[in-house]
């Protein structure tokens, strides 16, 4: 029998039917057509379908959607305003910080709440907070780059490009 | 499947012994959901206790002991200071369980009742001589940790049973706790060998308490009762800890596979109990400095 579950996702009251068994992911990418949250291993290693749960980083392959009932979520597709892209995706762009672009929406979200948490952090504590979203093309380099840039920007200084000859 | 959420003890107990075939208790679902994914048969009623008050509870009591609530997230573990203060070794070991991610989500009841050898926050528990609080229709017993896994991926609990929380006991003077564990990768990974040890000491530094648990090494987590004796009435000397690594040694069980052999599980087992012994001992004798 399949449950009825209304949450708040970005900011606006949705509501769904799933199965008992289906999981948050699956919910977003089928029942709301939010297919901004990707797929990658639906295990809990890779962090590509994170999203924020109540303020708190999760996988979304790790929650049943029936887990969600009046819960906040918040997905990639909540981090722009409009058409002015978040600083933290204007970074990924400006740092060519995506090849394949999978693991980008889990990482922009899982950057956004670290910079939240913590608005200055060290090369060091960007590369640990980003060791659950797995990116298979970049190296990470031009990731852990623009998360610093953003993190500038985000505090008001210029961006780290803006001040390269 | 059947999902419920329920808010008391009671619905939960009625919940878990009123279900018409296999029931699962879910927790923060980081091995649970993970295992459905690939494969394993969903049960006939899964019973989320999240939504139970006592099972998301972190306290000091007033007798000085804590209470964990089974069904806490990594990360209100790490983030309680006065908990971290007395058992800095077991928030640093469910710190280092996962990701971010997985820290959201994965909890203390879930990782014994799991049952890896691996897990890293069950040494810790052992070794802190912690209890949990094992509640059904029939009542509540109070069960040591290390009585609980009895075999890989089983625990002793009946299918009517959860745990609600552990109870860590009063911390004495001049005692602390360190866990330490090897990976072969630096995050994401699982451990291939875990050591807990807790210790007390009286005020000129002799060790008159202590607890030893070894992880990875056994098909169950290991309380090294025989090696933590070794180290009653020393200061840690060199000529003591030898004697503390042959013993880990030979209490480990490990067997070889994809992450590790055997051999060298052992190996490292016996050097991180050295260096645990070592970070708890410094611990607790800073409470004597102070």
């Amino acid at each position: 029998m399949k449950k009825h579950i209304q949450m708040q996702l970005n900011g606006q009251s949705v509501e769904f039917l799933c199965e008992t068994s289906g999981t948050l992911l699956h919910a977003l990418r089928d029942s709301l057509q939010m297919t901004g949250t990707k797929e990658g291993c639906g295990s809990g290693d890779c962090g590509a379908c994170s999203v924020m749960m109540n303020d708190t980083l999760v996988c979304s392959c790790l929650v049943l959607a029936v887990e969600c009932s009046h819960a906040d979520i918040r997905t990639v597709e909540g981090l722009a305003a409009g058409d002015a892209l978040h600083p933290l995706q204007q970074a990924f762009l400006d740092n060519a910080a995506l090849q394949c672009g999978i693991c980008t929406p889990g990482l922009l979200v899982a950057a956004k709440a670290l910079l939240d948490k913590n608005p200055d952090p060290t090369e060091t504590e960007v590369r640990y907070w980003i060791a659950g979203n797995l990116c298979r093309c970049t190296g990470y380099d031009k990731i852990v780059r623009a998360i610093l840039d953003a993190a500038q920007r985000l505090r008001g200084n210029a961006s780290v490009n803006e001040l390269q000859p | 499947m059947e999902y419920c959420a329920p808010e008391t003890l009671a619905e939960v107990c009625a919940a878990l012994s009123n279900a018409d075939g296999p029931v699962r208790v879910l927790a923060g679902g980081t091995d649970l959901l993970a295992r459905f994914a690939s494969g394993m048969p969903r049960p006939s009623m899964l019973v989320d206790i999240k939504k139970l008050a006592p099972a998301r509870v972190i306290r000091q009591l007033p007798d000085g002991s804590f209470e964990i609530g089974a069904a806490c997230p990594g990360i209100h573990i790490r983030a309680d200071k006065l908990l971290g203060k007395y058992w800095p070794g077991l928030s640093e070991a469910m710190d280092l369980i996962g990701s971010v991610q997985i820290q959201g989500r994965a909890t203390l009841g879930g990782n014994l009742c799991n049952a890896s050898p691996a897990a890293d926050a069950v040494p810790a528990l052992i070794a802190a001589r912690a209890h949990c609080r094992i509640v059904s229709v029939a009542g509540q017993r109070e069960v040591p940790v290390e009585e609980v896994i009895i075999s890989p991926g089983r625990t002793c609990l009946r299918q009517d049973e959860f745990i609600v929380s552990f109870i860590l006991p009063a911390r004495a003077s001049r005692s602390a706790d360190a866990y330490l564990r090897m990976t072969p990768r630096t995050e994401m990974d699982i451990a291939i060998a875990g050591v807990a040890v807790n210790l007390t000491l009286d005020d000129s530094g002799v060790i008159t308490d202590s607890h030893v648990a070894l992880g990875a090494v056994g098909p169950v987590p290991v309380f090294a009762v025989a090696a933590s004796r070794i180290l009653l009435g020393s200061s840690l000397d060199e000529e003591v800890l030898q004697r503390f690594r042959r013993q880990v040694s030979v209490m480990c069980r490990p067997i070889s596979d994809k992450r590790s052999t055997a051999e060298y599980r052992t190996d490292v087992t016996a050097v991180l109990a050295a260096r645990a012994a070592r970070i708890a001992y410094d611990r607790a004798a800073a409470d004597i400095a102070s």
